[in-house]
């Protein structure tokens, strides 16, 4: 059976939807912005990539305030997706056949912490009830599950920055087995607040390029330092081959195939040969029934971390061999900073659009690349893929995940 | 304070939580079927109330008022006892 993505939605750092992230990359703008405010002053790290549209100004203000704000990224997003597949009121989905998965690194962070103050300072009664319902992980597939009346399942896989990938994953699980005939999946991410941030700044993961907010995430280049937090969701429409021909949808490209394995190796440490990264993409050619000489992009997982960038870059020379050096190889995170667990579904959207648009966007700041690289990463300006060719999408996460998705052309 | 300024401010805090207009917030009409003010709304707008007025809503007090008037007369009164 195949798997086609007919719809798209996105709030990112570099805009408030598809369009506008899109143009964003292809550009070669950054997302990544000096942080302001109190909160901020006694940071180690004092920059990030915020959303460039506030969700509040898209949502209704009461639909809005007992939302986290990653579930409002979340529903501005999907709503996206939705009417960009051509759903909406003139054309539903019997709610039985349509399931929904929306992952989150993190989950509802900013409610959890922000509700510790008010119980800190005002005492339990004055505790928001809608504190649960915001700080589930869950909650954003939730949000978007009720949304779109859904009920053939409303998931939620967590694995850090591998969860958005995930979720395309599982989604890709669901339709196979025949439990939906549509599935809305991606990821959401809303983390940008001083614990999180101190915490990442701890484990020596951030760049601590806070003069250069812009030049900051740098992926493969030799100056890179860390990666940048952003902030935002990526939400895709899939949909089984038959359905979506059934109603004559736009295609955007197939979603071929998934590989996901773990490092079993070190709690945030990649695996330095990245034997189960290489692992991942294996699986993930094998579940697609493709060859590396049927790639010609890979959109990489990474996130400008001086270990990161190589481990991933010798996991690609192992499972790809020669063709490693031949694929074009571009790293979003450059532009956009690393949005945790919406990540791997932006990257995905990504790398759809990069198939339908038969271009991958260049990979930022990439000024002096690193030797141990090895790759031929597109830089400086946006380069042409060929009609009909397939392409992968790679996303790690803490806790040693590595997920591969697959996505072949559609003309 | 007299009942019709009651609702008022009450219909205010009402809308602010629930985005009920302020015109339909009128005393016959019940918070669940008719405004589809859900019960976790309810928790906050009895807090809001609490604030307002320096009243304590029980939770066995909250769970009896089913109206918007049930709850006017029930901070008339528990304004004046407090």
């Amino acid at each position: 059976m195949r798997v086609l993505v007919t719809g798209l939605g996105a709030t990112t750092p570099l805009g408030g939807d598809v369009a506008s992230t899109w143009d964003g990359l292809l550009a070669g703008r950054s997302g990544v912005r000096r942080l302001t405010g109190d909160w901020v002053a006694d940071l180690p790290v004092q920059i990030g990539a915020p959303v460039a549209v506030e969700p509040t100004e898209v949502l209704d203000r009461v639909e809005a305030r007992t939302l986290d704000r990653s579930q409002q990224f979340a529903l501005v997003a999907a709503r996206e997706a939705w009417r960009d597949a051509g759903f909406g009121p003139d054309l539903t989905i019997e709610p039985e056949r349509l399931a929904v998965v929306v992952a989150s690194g993190i989950g509802g962070v900013l409610t959890l912490l922000a509700q510790y103050d008010v119980l800190r300072e005002r005492g339990a009664r004055r505790v928001s009830p809608h504190t649960v319902p915001m700080l589930m992980p869950n909650g954003p597939a939730a949000t978007v599950g009720l949304e779109l009346t859904a009920r053939a399942g409303v998931h939620t896989p967590v694995s850090a920055c591998a969860s958005g990938a995930e979720a395309i994953g599982l989604a890709l699980d669901i339709l196979r087995a025949g439990r939906a005939d549509v599935v809305v999946a991606g990821g959401t991410e809303a983390a940008i607040h001083a614990l999180p941030i101190a915490g990442f700044a701890a484990m020596r993961a951030l760049s601590m390029r806070d003069v250069d907010p812009e030049q900051a995430s740098r992926p493969y280049d030799k100056a890179r330092d860390g990666f940048v937090l952003g902030e935002g969701s990526s939400v895709l429409v899939l949909e089984t081959e038959e359905h979506a021909r059934a109603r004559g949808a736009r295609v955007y490209a197939e979603l071929a195939g998934a590989g996901m394995s773990s490092d079993a190796y070190h709690v945030a440490a990649p695996e330095p040969t990245g034997a189960g990264a290489a692992r991942a993409l294996s699986l993930a050619l094998r579940d697609a029934g493709l060859t590396p000489d049927d790639l010609s992009h890979v959109n990489a997982h990474a996130t400008s971390t001086p270990l990161g960038d190589v481990a991933e870059a010798a996991a690609l020379r192992t499972a790809l061999g020669d063709a490693a050096a031949r694929v074009n190889v571009t790293a979003t995170k450059s532009c956009t900073g690393h949005l945790l667990g919406a990540a791997g579904a932006l990257e995905a959207a990504v790398t759809v659009l990069s198939l339908h648009n038969k271009v991958v966007p260049a990979t930022r700041n990439l000024d002096d690349p690193d030797d141990d690289v090895g790759l031929d990463v597109v830089r400086m300006s946006p380069r042409e893929l060929p009609a009909e060719t397939a392409a992968l999408s790679n996303s790690f996460g803490f806790g040693g995940h590595n997920v591969t998705l697959a996505f072949r052309s559609c003309a | 304070m007299p009942q019709q300024e009651i609702l008022a401010q009450l219909a205010q805090i009402v809308n602010e939580i629930a985005g009920v207009p302020v015109a339909d917030i009128t005393p016959e009409k019940t918070f669940l079927d008719d405004l589809d003010v859900d019960s976790l709304s309810m928790v906050e707008i009895a807090t809001a109330a609490e604030d307002k007025w320096g009243i304590r809503i029980p939770d066995d007090d909250l769970k009896e008022l089913k109206t918007v008037g049930d709850a006017v007369n029930y901070i008339e009164k528990a304004g004046v006892a407090a």
